[in-house]
């Protein structure tokens, strides 16, 4: 098996590093202090195992993920255990190590590897929740805290800017990112983009009038070539 | 207070020296730099700068088996992401620990 060590520090890549070659079995190809430049060698490369650390300056662990297309399997490293609730996100996620790693721990991990029943390079090109398939929750990333939100609870999704704010039942988020990557995650039975700028959570509608919903206080506008979409979602009497 | 020592590390070489030779000088090299660089981003009350370097201190702390010098830096790390640099004195302390430990090695 062949892997790439992610890490900012030289100290924690050495560790993993020495339990590869302690436990066998194992090859490591190469050893990153960012996750861009592990990128660029994945678009050279392929492994079958990347140990990742989630908390690294600028480009997070949890970006590199979500950038990967077709990723081997990944083992995170962590000095946080919030952020292992991350693992259970992905598929090809298959165990985090909590730092300082111990071997017999790191044994455990590998024998999970092992039997990691994720291919692969080509087994799954999205993360589990995306795909508009499975899941009834979105973790969004602020101030480095994984927040969970219920899809329920999600009321109008708008962009401004290089940024998206999301109107929850209970609260408003700000998240860099843009409406396209999050319409990927939610789920299609529920949510639908009605203008360029609002994704609405249709289930939520009070009214329709012209050419705008209400949601709670929200008046949202519906773009003309979004109105047929929304007209078929409904069940019009 | 929980004083530095090599457990972990003699538990990961299991006795090869080689490697432990050379993982200490990893950490000597490393934590001066990150000591200084938690130090410039106290001095400019750089408030992520500053999270993100006690951050990987604290994992220096962890192989060196600090427990409470860990947990003053699990707390200090919160603190700063809410904006607070009170706890500054005392991760200095640990700090101070660490650097004595790793001269007199």
């Amino acid at each position: 098996m062949t892997c790439i060590i992610v890490d900012d520090e030289l100290a924690a890549r050495t560790i993993v590093s020495h339990l590869c070659s302690d436990v066998g079995g194992v090859t490591v190809l190469a050893e990153f202090d960012n996750a861009i430049d592990a990128i660029k060698y994945l678009n050279q490369y392929q492994v079958d195992l990347i140990f990742l650390d989630i908390h690294m300056p600028g480009f997070t662990g949890m970006d590199f993920v979500q950038t990967l297309k077709n990723p081997p399997k990944i083992v995170l490293t962590t000095s946080d255990t919030e952020f292992a609730i991350a693992a259970y996100e992905y598929a090809f996620i298959v165990d985090y190590l909590v730092k300082p790693i111990t071997k017999e721990r790191f044994e455990k991990c590998m024998a999970k590897v092992a039997a990691s029943t994720f291919q692969g390079p080509g087994d799954g090109d999205k993360p589990s929740t995306s795909g508009n398939e499975v899941g009834s929750d979105l973790y969004i990333n602020i101030d480095r805290r994984l927040i969970k939100l219920h899809f329920q609870d999600i009321l109008v999704i708008e962009a401004q800017g290089d940024y998206i704010l999301i109107k929850t039942t209970k609260k408003n988020y700000k998240v860099h990112t843009t409406l396209k990557k999050i319409n990927e995650k939610l789920p299609n039975g529920i949510f639908l983009q009605i203008h360029r700028s609002y994704i609405i959570n249709f289930t939520k509608i009070i009214d329709i009038e012209d050419n705008s919903v209400l949601i709670e206080k929200n008046v949202i506008p519906i773009s003309r070539s979004n109105r047929p979409e929304l007209m078929t979602r409904l069940n019009l009497l | 207070m929980s004083l530095p020592n090599l457990k972990y590390i003699k538990d990961l070489s299991g006795g090869d020296e080689a490697f432990e030779q050379k993982f200490l000088t990893i950490l000597k090299d490393e934590f001066p730099v990150e000591r200084r660089a938690y130090e410039t981003a106290l001095e400019n009350r750089e408030q992520d700068a500053s999270c993100a370097i006690v951050h990987k201190m604290k994992h220096k702390f962890n192989i060196l088996g600090m427990e409470e010098a860990y947990e003053c830096a699990v707390s200090y790390e919160k603190d700063l992401l809410e904006g607070s640099f009170d706890k500054d004195e005392e991760f200095r302390v640990h700090l101070g620990t660490v650097t004595h430990f790793l001269n007199t090695l």
